[in-house]
């Protein structure tokens, strides 16, 4: 099978991330600079020519970092990754994203949403990198960041704004909220509180498409899942429990890891013993892949040799994109542990501005066509604000509904009477 | 006489495990035991405990009449718990092939109480699935196949080891129909062995039965004999909703006579319908799980002594048959609520409270509630015997309820 990246020759010699690898061992009480890590081993990875993005079948090899596209497109023939309608289309995903994340603060500042809202701002590129090549049936499990996969994945904006808003016409009719985005029209599976608690559930999802293959005898039922979760969560026991089981069962899924370096105002370089997560693939007999989180079309290369593999059955994978927020945990947290400079070295590799970069040095779109995409997502985002307006609240009746979805329990027959009461019910259905 | 006598320490066991009492010490004790009962003066919260003085000799007396009783239709099959369980899945799974059960030791090892005996070689290894043992991975792998529908049965080895897995039990399973407004619901039964077995420790012993009916969107059952068992295992599976299904290890190897009707493979019992096993006028008890056994047997001591008792086997916790407990109650107006776990916060606390709710006239006597011991459970034979209610502790209950004194020494 054919990679954007078809380079003769597959490096898998040591990563140029573990020389700041062994730069931690040496000076382990580095949590008084916690960025250092990161924005010293990024001007390394742009100059280092030999590395080539290298998914090795075998399960024990960690892979290289990807390749820097810019780079390679300045060095050897400009074969674009993209066309321009996709190109188009990822643009328009990640404004899309910004722009209502962005409105979102607006309406909290505002009174409009409450209680807790976590913005993806600055992490767009993973999104939609990873989501916009799934197919309708495949699962997306999300954390309580999840507006924007929830987005990404196909949910309408103003679906997602009457949830925020607590409105009736949410994708949840108002009793998920922010933290709990689920819908089955689109196969986005939550929207979890918990953290951690999002991987099992996909593992589950995953697992039910290898059912569905190999028991239900679905022919070719291919489904991806898709498990997004922070750096955080990677020291969680039930990340462990699901790479062991994943691979242990082949299962069709990606372990995406949005790496934005803070657990709230835990730097993961003061959580995490090996703060490398890509390397905790491999030691569970599975790829481990780390990326630049902030390059949409870096991501997408490596998420097409991800859900290829899963869709193909070879197993699961672990990527880790290095990706940052530019706002804090969420919008009740001050933000003031995390380093101005770090935020501004960011701030300069904004995933969108990047794009716009590539699509217009490549030719791709003009200006005009991109402000034009802009404006069209900011009337989205204000019709949905206004459809949030206007939807009325849920009524009474709504709190009691939906906590079973059979109140009555099985032995109660259609016709409302207990069925062993019912003289015909030993006409058995099944078969022993 | 009517000395305190310490419990002989009888390592007796019968084939499935389950310890048979201490010898009586003397033939008078067989043949007279209500003579050798020392009166206690309790305080009001002493009664909330269950700090009792042991009776040798009576479960002795006893255990023989139940046993003729259950046997004497010789036309009725018996089947024990374990098989009837065994049946209800063997059945289930062979209906809907979405069915499977996963958990540990359920496929190679037979299932670690062998529950799940041969399912693997009917089955496969991709619906019998061995796990490794990570209760909160598999759980909520189980919970993520649900959401796509199938049906999932998660064994846990004890629901000790199920606070492990709590997080998905109630966040990822019972929560989801709820919070997707009905998009994402959850066709799973966890099930195991639940409460104290027979010298296991504080952290084997534990009852969930009040920790998980205290959650919305959770249905738990908790099956006594070998029909509760099939019935609600299959209505469990069937279910569209999750579903904690709380067995008893000690239950497992006991043998109950069970009618044709049980025995067909259609057969289900409704969740939320509590069942009465014994009519009575004068005290309801209701039991749940092992206890129901326990409360039989003390109506049948009551019976001797003038007290016609009705005991109600729950069945099913949440939802609680609140209607035929306070049925029951109003016809009898007094109420004892006998259960194994801990006191303060448990089942008796809540049934107490809907009857004080629904049917406060009717009550002629304090509501008396029978439970653990409010301690982890000790290890020592004779200090486990008194952390769990025994037959004898119901009998005084009821006998308070009824304004009878116990009677003192060999007064005849």
């Amino acid at each position: 099978m054919s990679t954007a990246f078809s380079a003769p020759n597959f490096s898998t010699q040591s990563l140029p991330l573990n020389h700041t690898s062994t730069t931690t061992r040496d000076s382990p009480l580095v949590f008084a600079k916690p960025t250092s890590q990161f924005l010293r081993s990024t001007p390394k990875l742009r100059l280092s020519s030999s590395s080539k993005l290298n998914l090795s079948r075998r399960s024990g090899t960690v892979v290289a970092v990807s390749d820097v596209v810019k780079q390679k497109k300045s060095k050897s023939t400009p074969t674009l990754l993209i066309t321009k309608e996709e190109g188009l289309e990822l643009y328009e995903d990640m404004v899309l994203g910004r722009a209502f994340e962005d409105m979102c603060a607006q309406m909290y500042y505002r009174g409009k949403m409450f209680g807790f809202v976590h913005l993806y701002n600055g992490q767009e590129a993973v999104s939609t990198g990873f989501i916009k090549l799934l197919k309708q049936q495949d699962s997306v499990v999300s954390t309580y960041r999840d507006h924007v996969h929830a987005l990404s994945k196909g949910v309408p904006a103003r679906a997602v704004m009457s949830e925020l808003f607590g409105k009736t016409t949410g994708c949840c009719r108002g009793q998920g909220g922010s933290m709990h985005m689920f819908s089955r029209e689109h196969n986005l599976l939550g929207g979890f509180a918990f953290i951690g608690e999002g991987i099992p559930i996909a593992t589950g999802a995953a697992f039910t498409s290898k059912y569905k293959r190999e028991v239900l005898k679905e022919a070719d039922c291919d489904h991806v899942t898709l498990a997004f979760f922070g750096d955080g969560t990677c020291n969680n026991g039930q990340f462990f429990e699901c790479l062991n089981m994943a691979a242990l069962w082949k299962l069709p899924i990606v372990f995406v890891v949005e790496n934005n370096l803070w657990a709230i105002g835990m730097s993961h370089m003061r959580a995490t013993s090996d703060p490398q997560i890509y390397k905790k693939g491999p030691a569970f007999g599975m790829p481990g892949i780390h990326v630049d989180g902030m390059d949409v079309l870096k991501v997408r290369e490596v998420a097409k040799e991800a859900i290829g593999r899963a869709r193909r059955g070879e197993g699961p994978t672990l990527v880790e994109c290095e990706t940052y927020r530019f706002r804090g945990h969420s919008l009740a947290d001050p933000d003031e542990l995390r380093d101005p400079a770090e935020k501004a070295h960011y701030a300069a590799r904004d995933p969108i501005t990047a794009l716009k970069k590539y699509l217009t040095e490549n030719n791709l779109a003009s200006e005009a066509e991109l402000k034009a995409i802009d404006k069209k997502i900011d009337e989205v985002v204000e019709v949905a604000v206004e459809f949030a307006d206007e939807s009325p609240v849920p009524p009474r009746s709504q709190l009691l509904e939906n906590v079973f979805a059979d109140p009555k329990g099985f032995g109660i027959g259609p016709d409302g009477r207990y069925r062993c009461e019912d003289p015909k019910f030993t006409q058995g259905t099944a078969h022993v | 006489m009517g000395a305190l006598r310490d419990c002989q320490v009888d390592a007796r066991q019968t084939e499935d495990g389950t310890p048979l009492p201490p010898r009586a010490s003397s033939i008078i004790e067989l043949l007279f035991p209500f003579f050798f009962q020392k009166r206690e003066k309790k305080s009001r919260g002493e009664k909330m405990l269950v700090v009792r003085k042991k009776m040798l000799g009576q479960s002795l007396l006893i255990r023989p009449a139940v046993s003729v009783l259950r046997s004497y239709s010789s036309s009725a099959k018996q089947m024990t718990v374990r098989d009837a369980l065994n049946s209800a899945l063997d059945e289930e799974m062979s209906a809907d092939q979405k069915v499977f059960l996963m958990g540990e030791e359920v496929g190679e090892y037979q299932g670690a109480y062998k529950i799940s005996k041969g399912l693997l070689e009917k089955y496969g290894p991709e619906r019998v699935l061995d796990t490794p043992i990570t209760e909160a991975g598999f759980a909520g792998i189980a919970v993520g196949a649900a959401y796509h529908g199938l049906k999932p049965v998660v064994e846990f080895m004890t629901f000790n080891f199920s606070m492990q897995a709590i997080d998905h039990i109630i966040n990822s399973a019972a929560k989801s129909n709820y919070m997707s407004a009905g998009q994402m619901s959850v066709p799973i039964v966890f099930r195991g062995p639940n409460g104290a077995a027979a010298g296991v420790g504080a952290q084997h012993s534990q009852c969930y039965a009040a920790w998980y009916a205290s959650c919305p969107g959770l249905k738990v059952l908790t099956p006594y004999s070998s029909e509760d068992a099939r019935g609600l295992l299959k209505a469990a599976i069937r279910d569209p909703d999750p579903v904690v299904f709380l067995e008893n290890e000690l239950l497992y190897g006991e043998s109950f006579s069970v009618s044709d009707e049980v025995l067909d493979s259609s057969f289900c019992l409704p969740i939320g319908k509590a069942k009465i096993e014994r009519v009575g006028r004068d005290v309801t008890i209701t039991a749940f799980s092992k206890m129901v056994g326990h409360a039989l047997k003390a109506a049948e001591i009551l019976e001797k002594d003038g007290i016609d008792a009705e005991v109600i086997n729950l069945r099913s916790i949440r939802p609680l048959d609140r209607s035929t407990i306070n049925a029951s109650v109003r016809k009898t107006n007094r109420l004892i609520t006998v259960e194994e776990g801990f006191p303060q916060h448990g089942v008796g606390a809540e049934i107490c409270a809907s009857v004080v709710e629904e049917s406060f006239a009717y009550l002629d006597a304090p509501v008396e509630r029978i439970a653990g011991a409010d301690v982890p459970m000790p290890y020592a034979a004779n200090l486990e015997r008194l952390a769990v209610p025994q037959v004898e502790d119901i009998v005084r209950a009821a006998k308070r309820a009824c304004y009878r004194s116990v009677p003192l020494a060999a007064a005849a």
